[in-house]
């Protein structure tokens, strides 16, 4: 297994085109490391997005009229402000006001640190889109379908669960499609409290080694990748829950 | 099944048994005057944190280090809206093309264009950022003459690239919805392509093309804050000094943030809400 080592190294040597994370074992245990950081924060913030915007959407639907105008709140406020800003507020405004302890060292430890700020206030950002989208894929429902399942005598509790959300689901799979490669593309946000991503391990790999070029490349093919995996799952499981009779 | 009786009626008997239902209340809006009186609660529960601070040298509490900084600021968030501007601008110009290239006869312009407009729609924009910040030179020198390229120059040409990308998406998806029977009664009427295109099909295609690019410029301008992570004295960069001019003290970052998100939202929202509205309008069954 040494020859691709050796290739990219002669790579170097022969033509100047360094791209030492694939001959440097230390850059290249960096760029791993960002890589895993940064499908940490994909996969934890999209289970978490999905599940709070499931939540919000059930809560818009339901019959208090003071959550669902804090879920619409959040809803709105999310959607209208910058990510970026939001991490900052996150992370410096509460983190610092929040309690903190302190380690063996003496230094301040706070109660979240930088990576879980990452994913809350990320999964927070993306579970405000889920939440317009599951709503309007349950809006999208057909009264009358849900008028026939109540005819064949189901509770509406049981409408809901074996009717209404699997359609729900079906129909708003394409949004929440788009919203997820976003929030997958949004995870880079992450390098601006430090968190060591995929992309603080390039930039850190390039100030070392003076190879902005190659290692931008190598960046926009990883992010090229990773979208490219997140499409190809999420169409697979677009096509499998295609409803017969929709669409083209 | 067991044969246990049901206890209510059938539910397909509901509509009729029941009073008719009450309409459903009006969804709570939210004004930009929320908004506002959001910021202010922030800043009022901001205010009582400076009590607990050790009062050294009596640090200005929370609210007059806003109305003191907040010319500088909103300056900053200026520079913000001028860089969203000129990168939609430059990026809408760029991506007409773009669009019209992934529609093209050619196979391979549709294929170029088809992978630029991947390339950069997939890639996250601050990746994009970076691009253009590190690999364009700070000044070019054409025929002798030296053009500096300020570092904000850079970054809206680095939001300018994500931008073509979805503008062509935008452009490839209105004209796919044009009906079919336009194409070919402009054919029959001896139009050329080229007309076809540009006198019957992207003419329709503009008012459907809207809602789409306002969505799209709200998400420019919450992306230019970005630029601050390269190091563009924009708004966010400005809220940093500021905090550190004033000390670092760690209970001002909640205002000062908060200020920031308070401009962004009080900018997008009305875009985000005249979206919906053309949305609805323009709706295309």
């Amino acid at each position: 297994m040494s020859g691709i080592p050796d290739w990219f190294q002669r790579l170097y040597d022969t033509t100047g085109f360094n791209l030492t994370v694939f001959y440097d074992p230390y850059d290249w245990g960096r760029y791993v490391a960002g890589l895993r950081m940064t499908l940490l924060l994909s996969v934890s913030t999209i289970l978490i997005s999905l599940v709070l915007g499931a939540l919000g959407a059930l809560l818009q639907g339901g019959p208090s009229r003071l959550l669902r105008g804090l879920v619409h709140g959040f809803v709105v406020v999310f959607r209208n402000t910058p990510p970026l800003v939001q991490i900052f507020f996150f992370y410096f405004g509460l983190g610092t006001l929040l309690p903190a302890t302190q380690t063996a060292s003496g230094l301040r430890e706070p109660l979240l640190s930088n990576v879980q700020w990452a994913i809350v206030s990320l999964s927070l950002f993306a579970a405000a889109f889920n939440v317009e989208i599951f709503r309007s894929g349950i809006e999208a429902v057909p009264r009358t379908t849900v008028e026939a399942a109540e005819a064949l005598g189901y509770t509406r509790a049981k409408a809901y669960l074996h009717v209404v959300l699997p359609l729900a689901l079906r129909i708003c799979l394409p949004a929440l499609n788009n919203n997820l490669i976003n929030l997958l593309k949004t995870t880079t946000l992450a390098y601006a409290i430090a968190v060591p991503e995929t992309l603080y391990a390039v930039k850190q790999i390039w100030s070392e080694s003076q190879n902005v070029l190659e290692m931008m490349l190598v960046l926009l093919a990883t992010y090229g990748i990773l979208v490219g995996i997140l499409v190809w799952l999420m169409h697979r499981w677009e096509r499998a829950l295609r409803i017969p009779g929709y669409g083209r | 099944m067991s044969g246990e009786p049901r206890p209510r009626a059938l539910p397909v008997l509901l509509p009729v048994l029941l009073p008719p239902r009450p309409p459903a209340p009006p969804r709570l809006r939210l004004r930009p005057h929320h908004g506002v009186a959001l910021g202010l609660a922030m800043l009022l529960a901001a205010q009582a944190a400076p009590a607990q601070a050790p009062s050294g040298a009596a640090p200005l509490p929370a609210l007059d280090v806003l109305i003191k900084w907040a010319p500088l600021l909103l300056t900053g968030f200026a520079f913000n809206i001028a860089i969203s501007l000129l990168a939609m601008l430059l990026g809408t110009a760029a991506g007409l093309w773009l669009g019209l290239a992934l529609l093209a006869e050619t196979r391979a312009l549709r294929g170029v264009a088809w992978l630029a407009t991947q390339v950069f729609r997939n890639a996250p924009w601050l990746v994009l950022l970076f691009f253009v910040m590190f690999l364009v030179p700070f000044q070019v020198t054409v025929f002798g003459l030296r053009i500096p390229l300020p570092d904000w120059v850079k970054a809206t040409g680095g939001f300018a690239l994500p931008v073509m990308a979805n503008v062509a998406e935008i452009v490839r998806g209105a004209v796919r919805s044009i009906p079919t029977t336009q194409w070919e009664a402009a054919e029959a009427l001896a139009f050329t392509r080229r007309q076809t295109m540009w006198r019957i099909i992207l003419p329709q295609c503009l008012k459907r093309m809207l809602p789409p690019w306002m969505n799209l410029y709200a998400l420019v301008a919450m992306a230019t804050v970005q630029a601050s992570i390269v190091g563009v004295s924009e708004m966010l960069t400005l809220t940093a000094q500021v905090h550190a001019a004033e000390g670092g003290r760690p209970e001002l970052f909640a205002p000062l943030y908060g200020f920031a998100l308070i401009c962004f939202f009080l900018y997008c929202y009305p875009i985000d809400r005249w979206t919906a509205r053309l949305e609805r309008r323009f709706h295309v069954a």
